[in-house]
């Protein structure tokens, strides 16, 4: 409750301070400054102090699972914006407006991560979204950010409709807005609710760019400026996987048995989509937007299995995926030439960041030592767990191996190809970031207790 | 109480990590490769030590454990019982001579280099030593990351693509073990990752099936057998040949290992569905490996065709599940690491001469080098098992198993034999005797320190080959235990 309150007063903050002062670095500060306190104010929310008299008639709820996530997420978007701020502030001129987005994109966010009632999940997704179309944007000039932000915007839409659909199907059956009610199993299942149930599924793949339904993704990823799409394809989409999850084990969790299979298939096609198409792209961002596609894969396994594990799972592989990715975008996004070959030799030019890369990309590999093994090892053991459709488990892993193909074309092109003779200008500082983030990696590869543990309620 | 003794598995893992990480940062030239030697000669050391120092218990119980990830039921479980202390040791021999003999070679970052090696070295360690499966998958996949590295950076040109092969292949193999790994985590009455928990827990037939696949194929493609080996001859090829030391002397024995300690015995009702079925891979993969080396004109391509053969009569003799067979096997694990070692030593010493390794270009090289083509000689001669070599009392009870089974398959297995002695003869023949031509002319004679190491390796053969008592006495003890549980079933 606090994060919501404060992250919306500080995106007001931030849009002022475009006014107090014109400097980027001071706005970048102002905007880390709050991002801080967004974070301080979720770890109140957890040891259960906030704001005395404030009454939200149970349509949002932030138990210690719901907190520690938001806290999780804030903490990574620290991180996104100490190593975005720069390249934002690239194009010359003040940064406050997109940064006041970005607060404004965290309000969503947290109203998702503890919403109870239909309505509130459309709200957080519309807050959530609508920043989100402009920041796809912001490169006014560029004609393939305009497409992506209008691309993004139809779809967008497109699938908020679909909810909104959905949302009055089952408010119609129902007469309540709120999980509970729904949750009601059997003999909730009129062709109303159901057609409800299918169109909210499909809304929320959109969201969460799961195929069939994921064609937006690599023009919308590689047409915006590759600061925002790091947003956009981590902390946004870890956010938009919660809710998800959320819903369907809240909502419709005692009608598993009946969208176990739709959901089954969603994931065996999203893995496979996702993975075999990353292998051929020549571009690491469009590379980078077909492996969200795939983590995505990785990420429905939960909803496939929906027990324990994956709720605990998915929250880990939401950190374990934002840390690493937005570890490669922030590299990333210091490069002018953004193909595989742009990657040559970097090895050798800059070992510490070549070496934090291989990091990363171990970790989005599902290298063990990293924590992406571990987010892929609680998604395998919670389909396993269900004991049903083993295959399902086995064709991620699968996966996984194709993965390693196309990860590890970045590894070969930084180590074992010469050649290029300009790497990208990474300061000291967000050197020192990187490795903070490279560390973490590690640790929760490690130690996925020290996350796990907060998570197991 | 943790006495001295049972940090020694731990120790065998942290030493060469520990080492691993001041070889990355000696910039001096030279500096880290004698840094890495002492690193790996300490490592022997205590290695060996271990032996020594063990406590009044058997081997079984010598183990370390500490809780690792208490929520998944994983701990950090170490255990240093006889077929794993004869796999360690072989490690810690392995990287002295490989390191020592390559010692002064210049190569770009040689601090990576040495550093890997360190790390290679420590994660095979901690896959022979792990008793907790989570832990051993770790471990499996840790030893093959420096691996992937090394066997990319430094080799000949096509190095990248055969390393990529490698590592795509292990890794999807392994993969599957992983997800074979969780299903049998998720059946234990425990919840646990450990060796005893999983060998406690029961599955029924069908289970068995496809995780004995699952596992199956992840070790298949390590050994290599038959028809998943295509990546070594590349990859042996390709690689700095000390690196092609590491994968054939130690990294392919993680295979055979695995498949002793936790392939059988976790799936022992599937092991009887499908003893036959893998039995005949293997041996087909012997008859075909030594087909294809018999025609090699490339001295590191046909010593990779030997090992493969080499590595299935190991795998088709533990699919017997003999007790007798069991020991060979486990001894002749050994023997092959020391062999295949002393071989590529020839082959690294002919080439970083000549600068090259057809066959068909060399020949006399005995008049010019007697003492390295005696040497050789010997070590060829123990590849092809010749009595009083440390081969001979592996390969015999091998066969002794493989015929008990079913003489058809001794009879096919030693056809095999068979043309190993005529292609490692051939390769002798060729390569030292007759006369010398243009480029082999210009032979000398390998230094002191090559000579030493080699005829190290020669007195370990034979005196394996005359008194190799002591190994059996070593591994004896485990394997039976093991081979118990696998029967009992």
């Amino acid at each position: 409750m606090n994060a919501i309150i404060l992250s919306a007063l500080w995106g007001v903050v931030m849009m002022f301070t475009g006014l107090a002062t014109a400097s980027a670095r001071r706005q970048g500060r102002m905007a880390v400054i709050g991002i801080s306190l967004v974070a301080v104010a979720a770890w109140f929310d957890l040891a259960g102090t906030t704001i005395p008299g404030l009454d939200v008639g149970g349509m949002l709820a932030f138990g210690p699972y719901e907190s520690v996530f938001i806290l999780l997420m804030a903490v990574c978007a620290l991180l996104y914006l100490l190593l975005g701020v720069g390249p934002m502030a690239e194009g010359g001129g003040g940064i406050a407006d997109p940064l006041a987005l970005v607060f404004f994109v965290m309000t969503g966010i947290c109203i998702i991560a503890g919403f109870r009632t239909l309505l509130m999940l459309f709200l957080g997704v519309e807050i959530l979204s609508i920043p989100l179309y402009i920041l796809a944007a912001s490169d006014k000039r560029n004609l393939r950010s305009n497409e992506a932000a209008l691309k993004y915007f139809l779809m967008g839409s497109f699938s908020t409709g679909l909810m909104l659909m959905g949302i009055a199907l089952l408010y119609g059956t129902h007469g309540s807005f709120h999980l509970d009610a729904l949750n009601i199993g059997q003999e909730a299942l009129s062709p109303l609710a159901t057609a409800g149930i299918v169109l909210l599924l499909v809304s929320m793949a959109f969201k969460v760019s799961a195929a069939p339904f994921h064609f937006w993704t690599p023009d919308v990823y590689d047409g915006t400026p590759t600061v925002y799409t790091a947003f956009m394809a981590t902390i946004v989409k870890g956010a938009a996987f919660f809710a998800f999850l959320r819903l369907f084990q809240d909502g419709f969790g005692r009608l598993h048995e009946h969208w176990r299979l739709l959901m089954a298939f969603l994931t065996a096609v999203t893995l496979v989509v996702g993975n075999v198409t990353a292998v051929f792209q020549q571009s690491v961002k469009r590379m980078l937007a077909y492996s969200s596609i795939a983590q995505a894969g990785f990420m429905m396994l939960a909803l496939f299995a929906l027990n324990t594990t994956a709720r605990s799972g998915i929250v880990l592989y939401a950190v374990a995926y934002t840390l690493a990715t937005l570890g490669v975008f922030a590299v990333l996004a210091r490069m002018k030439d953004h193909s595989f070959e742009a990657f040559n030799g970097l090895a050798g030019r800059q070992p510490l960041l070549a070496l934090l890369l291989t990091v990363f990309l171990l970790s989005l590999a599902g290298i063990p030592l990293t924590a992406g093994f571990f987010a892929k090892y609680q998604m395998i053991a919670a389909t396993l767990e269900e004991g049903r459709m083993v295959w399902l488990a086995v064709l991620a892993l699968l996966c996984a191996a194709v993965g390693v193909y196309y990860y590890f074309r970045v590894v070969q092109a930084m180590y074992f190809r010469a050649g290029g003779e300009e790497g990208p200008e990474v300061s000291g500082g967000t050197q020192a970031v990187l490795v903070l983030t490279a560390l973490a990696v590690v640790a929760l590869g490690v130690h996925p207790d020290w996350v796990l543990r907060f998570l197991s309620y | 109480m943790l006495t001295a003794f049972d940090n020694f598995p731990a120790l065998l893992i942290w030493l060469p990590l520990l080492g691993a990480v001041p070889a990355f940062l000696l910039r001096k030239e030279g500096a880290a490769g004698r840094w890495a030697l002492a690193s790996s000669l300490v490592t022997f050391g205590v290695t060996v030590a271990s032996l020594f120092f063990r406590g009044e218990e058997h081997y079984a119980l010598t183990q370390v454990s500490y809780v690792w990830l208490p929520d998944i039921g994983s701990s950090f479980s170490l255990s240093l019982d006889g077929i794993s202390w004869i796999l360690c040791l072989l490690n810690a021999i392995s990287f002295p001579v490989i390191l020592g003999t390559t010692l002064g070679r210049r190569r770009e970052r040689e601090g990576a280099f040495y550093g890997l090696m360190l790390l290679a070295q420590a994660g095979l360690n901690g896959v022979f030593l792990s008793v907790d499966a989570l832990g051993f998958y770790v471990f499996w996949e840790l030893a093959l990351i420096p691996v992937y590295f090394l066997a990319s950076l430094w080799g000949g040109e096509k190095r990248t693509q055969a390393a990529f092969k490698f590592f795509l292949y292990t890794f999807a193999g392994s993969v599957l073990m992983l997800a074979g790994i969780l299903w049998v985590h998720l059946r234990t009455a425990d919840n646990s990752f450990s060796l005893a928990s999983f060998y406690r827990t029961s599955l029924d037939p069908a289970e068995q099936a496809w995780l004995f696949w699952a596992f199956f194929l992840a070790f298949a493609i390590k050994m290599p057998v038959f028809p998943f080996h295509t990546w070594q001859p590349d990859a042996y090829e390709q690689s700095d040949t000390a690196v092609t030391m590491v994968l054939s002397g130690v990294m392919v024995k993680m295979g055979v290992f695995a498949l002793i300690r936790w392939l059988l015995p976790l799936f022992p009702d599937a092991l009887k569905r499908f003893d036959e079925v893998a039995i005949v891979l293997c041996i087909a993969g012997m008859l075909y490996a030594s087909c294809i080396a018999l025609v090699q004109d490339d001295l590191k391509r046909m010593v990779a065709y030997s090992s493969i053969a080499h590595i299935g009569l190991m795998a088709a003799a533990v699919f017997t599940v003999q007790a007798e067979a069991w020991h060979g096997v486990l001894v002749q694990m050994f023997n092959h690491g020391i062999n295949i070692i002393g071989l590529w030593i020839g082959v690294w010493l002919v080439e970083t001469q000549l600068g090259v390794r057809k066959i068909s270009q060399l020949g006399g090289l005995a008049q010019r080098a007697p003492a390295l083509a005696v040497l050789l000689t010997v070590i060829a001669l123990a590849n092809i098992a010749l009595p009083l070599t440390n081969a001979f009392v592996g390969e015999f009870l091998m066969f002794n198993g493989l015929y008990r089974h079913n003489p058809w398959y001794a009879a096919a297995a030693g056809l095999s034999i068979i043309l190993s002695a005529v292609y490692m003869l051939n390769m002798v023949r060729n390569v030292f005797l007759g006369g010398t031509n243009a480029l082999t002319d210009g032979f000398r004679e390998v230094s002191l320190r090559h000579r030493t190491i080699l005829a190290l390796l020669v007195v370990a053969i034979l005196f394996a080959g005359v008194h190799p008592e002591p190994m059996f006495r070593l591994v004896e003890e485990t394997s039976d235990l093991i081979l118990k549980r696998v029967q009992s079933r």
